[in-house]
């Protein structure tokens, strides 16, 4: 029987959320690393059992786990990640210099057609990739020793390299977005990397237009159609339609341009999602309503889907990743909250309903459509 | 047997009880344990300290016999109760937040 599994990470854990096709009915199991910063997990989209968790902890660092089941168990595969060879620094707040220093994974992306092939964003930013399931990482450092990696800064949150998306029709080419970077594309599977921010625009940089430097939150394509892409940015949303070669701003009449996810409906490429949120300092939506915006037509013309959702006093926020989509004939949308809610719409986003509403402080979602 | 405390979250990570016993060859120092314990409990590498400059991590203290030997060079021996096993070395996740 159809359903699907939605994988939450947590600032103290991950919980695992399953129902059949009507999605109306939820199990919760959970919370498994109990404690944990659970900043991504994600499964394999050829083999759903196998999924990876990002689990890692100031005091203890970096972990990464993983299960053959579908999440009855787990294993501790490798936490190694050294960057390849003299790291070398980046600027740091203050201007200075800083040494590249691994802090923890921020993203994990299966590959698209090997269980045993994964990537890994991290912080400091740069990409690292394992074939042999996770228990051992070897950098893709063309992307950090790129010319212009020096000049890279930390955002609020720390340099992290964040999105990774993998064109199913030419899987060398891999696209990566960092923070306050911008967005990377290699054409030859990770070694030599290009930027490719040309029509973005960032008044926190002294040049706007710079090639690097623009606080990208997070991309999203539909593999139907991976010339075009979609991105949330710090603020503005943004378009491409030659595989990042230019962007053109697609914010219309949302509210707030500023948010961190985006993504895309399974079966219509042009219709997409974002969350408004106030402003940079104001990390909740506006006027207290949590409102799902929803473009039919790849951007500018947008409709809040409020259907179910808090329509007063809500001052959450949702990260960039925990917004997901399932593939359901009727597409389900995804949304987690940093209060704990998750919120699941089984028909596109008409109406919402609440799976859970107490859960830790909600990092990331990750829908698996179970066919 | 060197007896070693730690911490909740590396005992649920490795699966053991808060109080590991462990054999720690030659002369008994916290360098000596740490190798021991990753050696047994390879989950726990790069958790206690790095993987590459083997330095602790920043949040993570050594404590025995009522001392603290979080700063003390890694190649000092421990006092012999901590050898003897009369007394544990305790790994402890400082104090962090209000």
């Amino acid at each position: 029987m159809a359903g699907v599994r939605v994988l939450v990470g947590t600032r103290k854990g991950a919980f695992i959320l399953t129902s059949d096709e009507s999605r109306k009915e939820w199990d919760v199991a959970g919370p498994h690393f109990a404690g944990w910063d659970i900043y991504h997990m994600k499964g394999s989209p050829v083999d759903p059992n196998r999924i990876y968790v990002s689990q890692s902890m100031g005091w203890f660092g970096q972990t990464i786990q993983r299960s053959d089941d579908g999440g009855k168990s787990w294993e501790a595969v490798g936490n190694e990640f050294t960057y390849d060879g003299v790291p070398g620094t980046h600027q740091w707040y203050d201007g200075t210099e800083h040494p590249w220093e691994f802090t923890r994974v921020w993203h994990l992306e299966p590959s698209l057609t090997d269980p045993d092939t994964v990537y890994a964003g991290v912080e400091d930013a740069a990409l690292f990739k394992s074939t042999d399931g996770g228990h051992t990482w070897s950098e893709l450092s063309g992307l950090r020793t790129h010319a212009t990696a020096d000049g890279w800064m930390p955002g609020a949150g720390g340099m992290c390299l964040h999105s990774i998306i993998i064109d199913p029709t030419n899987q060398d080419r891999i696209y990566v977005a960092i923070s306050a970077a911008g967005t990377f594309r290699t054409d030859d599977g990770g070694t030599i990397w290009r930027p490719v921010n040309t029509g973005l625009s960032s008044t926190h940089i002294p040049d706007p237009d710079a090639d690097v430097g623009h606080c990208v939150h997070s991309i999203a394509m539909h593999p139907g159609k991976p010339e075009t892409l979609y991105m949330q940015k710090h603020w503005d949303i943004m378009r491409t339609d030659d595989s990042a070669t230019t962007w053109h701003e697609v914010s219309g009449n949302v509210p707030s341009d500023f948010g961190f996810p985006i993504e895309v409906h399974a079966h219509e490429p042009e219709t997409i999602y974002v969350v408004p949120i106030t402003s940079d300092m104001e990390h909740y939506p506006p006027d207290g309503k949590l409102r799902v915006y929803r473009s039919r037509t790849g951007g500018n013309e947008w409709e809040p889907l409020t259907n179910g959702l808090p329509q007063e006093h809500c001052y959450v926020n949702v990260l960039r990743d925990a917004m997901s989509i399932d593939s359901l004939d009727s597409c389900g949308v995804y949304v987690g909250t940093t209060g704990g809610q998750v919120y699941v719409s089984p028909d596109s986003g008409d109406t919402w309903q609440a799976i859970v509403r107490d859960l830790p402080s909600v990092m990331s979602v990750e829908v698996q459509t179970l066919k | 047997m060197i007896r070693v405390v730690l911490p909740v979250g590396l005992s649920t990570l490795a699966g053991t009880g808060r109080e590991i016993q462990i054999d720690v060859p030659g002369e008994v120092t916290t360098h000596a344990v740490l190798d021991a314990v990753e050696q047994e409990y390879p989950v726990l590498r790069g958790t206690i300290r790095d993987h590459q400059t083997q330095q602790r991590r920043p949040f993570i203290r050594f404590f025995a016999c009522e001392q603290d030997f979080s700063n003390e060079s890694t190649d000092t021996r421990l006092p012999d109760a901590v050898a003897s096993g009369r007394e544990p070395l305790l790994i402890v996740g400082a104090i962090a937040g209000g």
